[in-house]
């Protein structure tokens, strides 16, 4: 049933939402628009920059500067190696909870939540020191690791809670008709698990980019990801507020585009299923 | 109905995640404890000692810990009452029918999904720098003088910056929640003459108090270990005005090698952040439940 509504109550409320909806939205607006225009447009007064000409100068620039396509690789790399792998290993745990559930599964998800809880800096020191003795420190490898185990928690969860929804009548039914335990997963779980499978991974690609404790603490230069690139402009040279914006939105564009598909799937496994 | 043969299979299925992160929890924690006992300084390898508590006498003794620990809790605090006021009052506001609804709503989720470096940078560089920022423009342009942000409100700067990084956290958390609301027990409140603020007050905010909770609880877990922004605005500084226990400790350990120090402030960090976890967990296992 529709709700009454004025015609002036849907006008303020259409200027209302849409203006502060622009407003929250405006810094990410004004760095695409700075990333196309001159080092010497883009400190002007707004007005100014928004009359200037447009240019892709400062997008060939990043490249120059530094190798701006090995971070954005690292983070692909990162992103998706931690997020592969912690689906690995998550899938069968989170299978295994969600439809043989044993008197202490509850007990054993609390716990896997609880190591989330640890803040990360309660284990910098030792970690930093590890990584330094095994030769690990810059490495993409250590640190698709660390980023596998720190969103190990919230992907078990996530998938529990899809696998959970998985009616249990559907596996007696396959039972009763002879389906052996192979069978039942390749034909009847599958099918059913991959929506659920595929927004953890969109959310667990989302949270790994964004990661900036680790990827901060651990990398310098080889196996830096862009959070450690873009950080590498808080030392100012210069001019530099058009490259810092070309560099700024093509690191933020592709998860800027995952995040939008993923609102839904964003709002249940950041809340650890406790709003759906 | 689960057999044996299940029950052997599901416990082989869920072990390796199992070790995995009880080796995560246990050995670099492990680590820091002991650690946290050690006279133990990078510049001097080899020369570590047993020094009971002295560390973390030190570390909590230091001027520089009483600040950060009021800058973490400022930080938590004031990021909790922009995000949780804001996200009701955006939530309420985007739950009204209007057109472009779908393109406001992506509008306001944007922010969430910006790496921590680079919200701080823009809003360093392209909005609170005192001569290039949009702010120092406007202010120039209506004949103010320009305000230099992070040099004289650094703390309130950083509150700022991450409150729009998790504004649309909270939003779309509270939206989601307002959408399952009752719409006809709204509407019959509404002909038995309930105005918008007995409706707000009395079903809406304790339809949302759930949600509200979660909200609290989860970005608590978040903004105690806030460090991307500080480090890339102000370093922490001027002094330790911008300081927070996260920054603290990572200063302590890796910009002045002390391990021992450090690490006892690591431990301080965990305590702090398990009081906040303990809260969640109860909820969490509630919801569990049903």
């Amino acid at each position: 049933m529709a709700r009454k509504t004025t015609p002036a109550k849907t006008a303020v409320v259409t200027i209302a939402a849409w203006t502060i909806g622009f407003l929250i939205f405006f810094p990410i607006l004004w760095i695409i628009i700075l990333s196309f225009k001159t080092e010497g447009d883009a400190i002007k007064s707004p007005l100014q920059v928004l009359t200037s000409g447009w240019t892709l100068h400062s997008y060939a620039e990043v490249q120059t500067r530094s190798n701006y396509a090995l971070h954005f690789w690292n983070s692909v790399i990162l992103s998706l190696g931690s997020t592969v792998l912690a689906l690995v290993i998550a899938i069968p745990a989170a299978w295994a909870m969600a439809f043989v559930p044993g008197k202490r599964t509850k007990d054993l998800l609390m716990w896997m939540l609880s190591t989330k809880m640890m803040p990360a800096v309660g284990v910098l020191v030792p970690m930093y020191l590890l990584f330094r003795d095994f030769g690990l420190l810059d490495s993409r490898i250590g640190l698709v690791v660390v980023l596998t185990l720190i969103n190990l928690p919230i992907v078990i969860w996530m998938l529990y809670t899809y696998f959970k929804e998985i009616p249990g009548e559907i596996l007696e039914a396959a039972r009763m008709d002879g389906a052996g335990l192979k069978s039942e997963i390749l034909y009847v779980l599958t099918p059913m698990a991959v929506p659920g499978i595929a927004s953890t991974l969109l959310l667990n690609i989302i949270l790994a980019w964004n990661e900036a404790f680790w990827t901060l603490q651990l990398t310098t230069k080889n196996a830096a990801p862009l959070t450690q690139f873009i950080a590498s402009y808080s030392s100012p040279e210069g001019l530099f507020y058009a490259k810092l914006s070309a560099a700024s939105t093509m690191a933020i564009a592709p998860i800027l585009i995952l995040g939008w598909f993923s609102q839904k799937q964003l709002v249940r496994g950041l809340t650890f299923g406790a709003v759906k | 109905m689960a057999t044996e043969q299940s029950r052997t299979a599901a416990r082989l299925m869920v072990s390796p995640a199992v070790i995995l992160l009880f080796l995560w929890m246990i050995v670099p924690l492990g680590m820091t404890i002991y650690f946290s006992f050690l006279r133990y300084n990078l510049l001097m390898p080899g020369m570590e000692s047993w020094a009971g508590f002295d560390n973390y006498y030190y570390f909590l003794a230091q001027p520089a810990f009483t600040s950060a620990l009021i800058n973490t809790l400022l930080l938590v605090g004031g990021v909790l009452l922009i995000t949780v006021v804001g996200g009701i009052a955006l939530a309420l506001l985007l739950d009204q029918p209007f057109k472009g609804q779908g393109v406001v709503r992506v509008m306001v989720i944007a922010p969430f999904f910006v790496m921590p470096t680079v919200s701080a940078l823009v809003w360093k560089n392209m909005f609170m720098n005192p001569v290039n920022g949009i702010f120092a423009h406007i202010a120039k342009a209506i004949g103010v003088q320009p305000f230099d942000f992070l040099s004289h409100a650094p703390l309130a700067s950083i509150i700022l910056i991450v409150a729009w990084s998790w504004l649309p956290f909270a939003t779309l958390i509270l939206l989601t929640a307002l959408q399952s609301l009752d719409r006809e027990q709204m509407e019959a409140a509404e002909m038995d003459g309930a105005n918008w603020i007995n409706r707000f007050v009395y079903l809406v905010l304790p339809h949302l108090t759930r949600s509200i909770t979660v909200v609290v609880l989860i970005q608590t877990i978040f903004l105690l270990s806030v460090f991307a922004e500080i480090l890339v605005t102000t370093n922490g500084g001027p002094g330790t005005a911008s300081t927070n226990l996260p920054y603290l400790v990572y200063a302590q350990s890796l910009l002045n090698f002390d391990v021992g120090g450090g690490s006892a402030g690591g431990i301080i960090a965990v305590i702090l952040a398990n009081i906040v976890a303990f809260f969640l967990m109860r909820m969490i296992g509630k919801n569990l439940e049903t």
